[in-house]
């Protein structure tokens, strides 16, 4: 599959596959095209070349049995909203005007799984970062969804967010058998909690068990050097 | 003065002035949510600027044309070249590196060159359009036939942002978590210039091109301020526009004022006591 905007190559020929329950870990430089393979995952935008299938299905066709947790920093402060109402957007894949009791119950549901039942009518614009994640992540969890799809989910979030961010998730797979994909640039989070790795760079640099993929031979080949992208890898 | 009040509804350009004011802040008011939300102020004096232009060439053609009756309305071109011009801003900003307000902007002032061209090629003695009616409002001068249009235009607007409501506030939020839950965004951005243009040109007509961004922007952005969710601000944001339309209308019979001034400064008394009450502590 290839994805190309006017003359620059933003995809090149990707060709993988992964197996249902897996958790994928997409790891890259900026401008690697991490995004743009996420929203392509989501039937948002189209390869130009080459096809893709997500659920046995085209990217999109059953939008409600994946879900999408975007980047925060894409996030409107001033829109009016509280937290449950953002839940049961995910529930409807509409802006709710009112919700129904059933809607809240399950909202409410899905906030306690992520542990932020205490949020619920709270305006989004007093959540802190990681409140909003995981406000994000109820979003995502209330449709049941046998894919879960997270763009950089923990920038901008403290540690302990994200590591918390990370178990929730897990808690999740191993409930429902589903699908994590997730892009992050946290290599030590990739190694810890992902079956598979992408290492990408417009191209796939390095893509299995995160031994393989995340071997200095596939970081340097993305990242030019070693320990660029994260401090804590040279830690590591 | 309760007996003046009274008075006043017992002419029948009052009633129109009320009526057609009324149903001007309804579909101002509800579609004012989406262009604060989407921070499209500037989009709102644009397409009002533009259909200056539009009336303007509209009143020519019927001058040049002596057309009669129904057919003398100046509207009849503002909508289609008003639209056109909603068209080609969605379109410069979708298809070139320019940001809307740059392609507002230019169209903006052609629409308004185009205007004074126009207007100084009507011959004086024809009264087809009254230029200062149109740029400062003449609410006071509704007649039977611009309520027709009005009251088409706010039920085509109530309509349209009804059926569309869940769909347009969810891409407003977020266009990607819309798309990705199959919202077609660009589709309903086209429908919601479209309906701008529509929602302008006619109310132009009643509170003039100059204030007409008030009424879109002022009572959604008073109601913003004291909301905690995108319906509550589009209910709030109709009850200010429609509290501020009655008010300002009496107010201007009484004291002998203008009455979309008045209006307008009604509001922008109403947003700084919005902007007092809901300040942060």
């Amino acid at each position: 599959m290839t994805l190309q905007k006017g003359d620059a190559v933003i995809l090149d020929d990707i060709t993988l596959s992964l197996e249902r329950a897996r958790f994928l870990a997409i790891i890259g430089p900026n401008g690697a095209g991490k995004s743009s393979l996420v929203k392509i995952l989501l039937g948002i935008d189209h390869p130009t070349q080459g096809s893709v299938a997500v659920l046995g299905s085209p990217p999109g066709h059953h939008a409600k049995r994946a879900a999408y947790v975007p980047q925060l920093k894409t996030f409107d402060r001033s829109f009016p909203a509280t937290a449950i109402q953002l839940v049961v957007s995910g529930e409807r894949q509409a802006w709710p005007a009112r919700t129904t009791a059933r809607e809240r119950e399950q909202a409410l549901e899905a906030l306690t799984e992520v542990g932020a039942e205490h949020l619920a009518d709270r305006p989004l614009a007093r959540l802190s970062g990681g409140e909003l994640q995981r406000t994000y992540l109820a979003r995502a969890l209330v449709r049941k969804p046998e894919l879960v799809v997270l763009d950089e989910p923990a920038t901008g979030v403290d540690f302990m967010a994200e590591h918390d961010l990370n178990h929730l998730l897990e808690a999740y797979q191993d409930k429902t058998q589903a699908t994590v994909v997730m892009v992050t640039h946290d290599l030590a989070a990739a190694r810890h909690h992902a079956t598979d790795v992408l290492v990408l760079n417009r191209t796939v640099v390095g893509f299995g068990e995160p031994e393989r993929a995340l071997s200095d031979e596939c970081l340097r080949r993305a990242y030019g050097h070693v320990g660029h992208a994260h401090s804590g890898f040279v830690a590591w | 003065m309760v007996v003046t009040l009274f008075e006043a509804l017992d002419y029948a350009f009052f009633q129109r002035a009320l009526l057609g004011g009324l149903l001007t802040a309804v579909a101002t008011g509800m579609l004012g949510v989406f262009v604060v939300q989407r921070g499209l102020a500037y989009l709102g004096n644009g397409l009002a600027h533009a259909s200056f232009g539009g009336l303007a060439l509209g009143a020519l053609i019927a001058s040049l044309t002596s057309a009669q009756g129904i057919l003398r309305e100046p509207l009849w071109i503002a909508l289609p070249f008003t639209l056109a011009v909603a068209a080609a801003i969605a379109y410069v900003r979708d298809r070139t590196r320019l940001s809307s307000d740059t392609a507002i902007g230019v169209f903006f002032a052609v629409s308004v060159a185009l205007g004074i061209l126009f207007l100084s090629l009507i011959p004086p003695d024809d009264n087809v359009i009254d230029v200062w009616h149109l740029l400062f409002g003449s609410i006071l001068a509704v007649g039977p036939r611009e309520l027709v249009f009005i009251a088409v235009m706010a039920a085509m607007t109530v309509a349209v942002l009804t059926a569309t409501w869940g769909r347009l506030a969810y891409a407003t939020f977020d266009e990607e978590l819309a798309q990705s839950d199959g919202v077609r965004v660009r589709r309903l951005e086209y429908g919601l210039f479209l309906l701008a243009a529509v929602v302008v040109v006619v109310s132009a007509q009643v509170v003039g091109i100059i204030l007409l961004a008030a009424y879109l922007i002022i009572p959604a952005a008073s109601a913003r301020l004291l909301s905690t969710s995108l319906l509550q601000m589009t209910v709030l944001a109709v009850v200010f526009g429609v509290a501020t339309t009655v008010i300002g209308l009496f107010t201007s019979y009484l004291a002998d004022v203008p009455s979309g001034a008045a209006i307008v400064l009604l509001q922008a008394a109403l947003f700084a006591v919005a902007a007092l009450i809901s300040r942060r502590p």
